[in-house]
């Protein structure tokens, strides 16, 4: 087994739909999709990021607010799997829900040390 | 924070959002004043929010309710700090909301479990003013107090979202107008208004019990809310009076049947088909339990006769076993009271059981105000059928078949008239 780590762009909440049935539904969503990889074993951590953010950029380390342009090019989240191989987190990542928003998943296997 | 996601979510955050919603919303308009009911239900829509934005990577706090409430609190008191509330906040605790020294404090206690209880009687009250027709009082209800949204009240009363909407504005602009009070009534009024709120949270009870909607769910929803209210005025003695108990164990004999009248083909069972060992045994037994609470005080309610009469039903091991002079009487007894001819024809229906089926035709035929009430052909139809004159029954299963709508109900009445030939 291998660590992959899914960074989750898209529509956050706020974006979407803005009355609490809908805002239920969708973490039913969420919650039913975790506790799926739960149940198999590969879920393994996840934690929401703050939509702030500083960039600290290059030689003269410049500080910047950003890189964000836009809410849903943001890195919202992320979440740490098990998986065989690549291929097998890709499949995983499938059920995720942030796709019925028409959202992202970029999915990168963690360096083994 | 926990750090593994949890196995049973499903049951932490159910209607978690929908009930705490309903509560917060109480406790920010008691803290804010009615005036400022939209800007109490943003926050709470933007608590909401911002819990799923935390939760939805698998991490639910231990406590989620708790974490709501904090998130809220904290809203609130910046709003309150900044002087953002949109209307003057003219109630009794104002004082305290102005004065840095009493400000945390007072939202802090407002967010106890008491007086959470205490703002959803407010509210509950304000809901159920007289000045309400019926029909918007329980639209209120279901929106302020048990935080179900326009589409879920639409679907549940098979209305359509504007209707529901416009309803809600209009229902707000009254209550803004007539600048009805967030409180209790005066002990003086307190019984003429407990009794309108009861009347109300029986009819949302019914309205789930009854209702013709295709779906259980929905139904059962709001049949879930209104005990949940009904409960909450049993629990506060000032609003805890008998008839508070009497319509409670009501609603709990009734839920107890829930299950086994409906079978796995969404078929509606009549009574006498019932299996009992379907019924739900822990209602019965607070059914029992609050029906002795309501034995108090020196006056009858109606609510006391129905749950009566329920009881006995809900007690008898069978159909048979059914002490049926004992339920006449008592709607005797309900009918002296108030005259209604749903009941009498109800009662009708017991008379057939201990007096012949033919009486029982005798007396239904005297009700002419409900034929054109579906209950009352199937009703008529039924003791026709049982006394043997298959030809009328046939007929007023008929007529029925035409009366509802739902398909359960449909499905039922078509078999019945196949039995008829």
């Amino acid at each position: 087994m291998e660590k992959f780590i899914f960074l989750f762009r898209g529509p956050g909440p706020r974006e979407m739909d803005r009355n609490s049935e809908a805002a239920q539904a969708e973490m039913q969503k969420w919650f039913n999709w975790i506790d799926a990889m739960n149940k198999k074993g590969t879920y393994v951590a996840g934690d929401p990021l703050q939509p702030v953010g500083k960039q600290v950029n290059g030689k003269k380390k410049a500080v910047t607010d950003g890189p964000f342009v836009e809410a849903k090019e943001m890195v919202g989240g992320y979440i740490i799997v098990n998986a065989k191989d690549i291929n097998d987190a890709v499949e995983i990542s499938k059920d995720c829900p942030i796709f019925d928003n028409d959202g992202k998943v970029e999915v990168r296997p963690i360096q083994k040390m | 924070m926990s750090n593994t996601a949890h196995t049973d979510i499903n049951q932490t955050i159910d209607h978690l959002f929908r009930h705490e919603a309903g509560k917060m919303v109480a406790v920010l308009t008691r803290l804010f004043g009615f005036p400022n009911i939209e800007q109490a239900e943003d926050i709470v829509q933007d608590t909401i929010l911002r819990a799923l934005e935390s939760w939805r990577f698998g991490k639910i706090p231990e406590n989620p309710r708790a974490w709501l409430y904090v998130t809220a609190k904290n809203k609130v008191i910046d709003i309150i700090r900044r002087q953002q509330v949109k209307h003057k906040i003219e109630n009794e605790i104002s004082f305290l909301l102005k004065s840095e020294y009493t400000l945390v404090p007072t939202v802090n206690e407002m967010f106890k479990e008491d007086e959470i209880k205490d703002s959803q009687l407010r509210m509950m009250f304000a809901c159920c003013h007289p000045k309400f027709s019926t029909e918007a009082q329980i639209t209120l209800i279901l929106n302020t107090l048990c935080g179900l949204s326009v589409h879920e009240i639409a679907d549940a009363f098979l209305s359509n979202e504007e209707t529901i909407q416009k309803r809600l504005y209009r229902t707000r602009e009254k209550l803004r107008k007539e600048k009805i009070p967030l409180d209790y009534p005066g002990s003086r009024a307190m019984p003429k208004r407990i009794d309108t709120v009861l009347k109300t949270l029986y009819l949302l009870f019914n309205e789930g019990y009854h209702s013709s909607h295709p779906e259980k769910l929905i139904r059962e929803d709001l049949c879930e809310e209104a005990m949940r209210l009904t409960l909450l005025l049993t629990e506060n003695r000032r609003t805890n009076q008998p008839q508070s108990f009497a319509l409670l164990s009501l609603m709990c004999y009734q839920a107890s049947r829930f299950d086994a009248r409906i079978d796995e083909n969404g078929s509606i069972v009549l009574l006498k088909e019932q299996d009992r060992n379907r019924w739900n045994h822990y209602l019965i037994q607070k059914g029992n339990e609050y029906l002795e609470f309501s034995a108090s005080g020196d006056t009858m309610h109606e609510f006391h006769i129905e749950a009566a009469i329920a009881s006995v039903h809900a007690n008898a091991g069978t159909y048979e076993a059914t002490d049926w002079k004992r339920i006449l009487r008592l709607y005797d007894l309900l009918l002296s009271i108030n005259f209604n001819p749903v009941v009498a024809l109800n009662r009708c229906l017991v008379l057939g059981e201990t007096d012949g089926y033919d009486v029982a035709i005798r007396e239904l035929r005297k009700i002419s105000e409900l034929k054109d009430n579906c209950h009352y052909n199937v009703s008529l139809a039924e003791m026709y059928f049982k006394s043997g004159n298959k030809n009328f029954a046939k007929e007023f299963f008929s007529i029925a078949l035409t009366q509802t709508k739902s398909r359960a109900e449909k499905k039922l009445l078509q078999e019945k008239i196949l039995h008829c030939n």
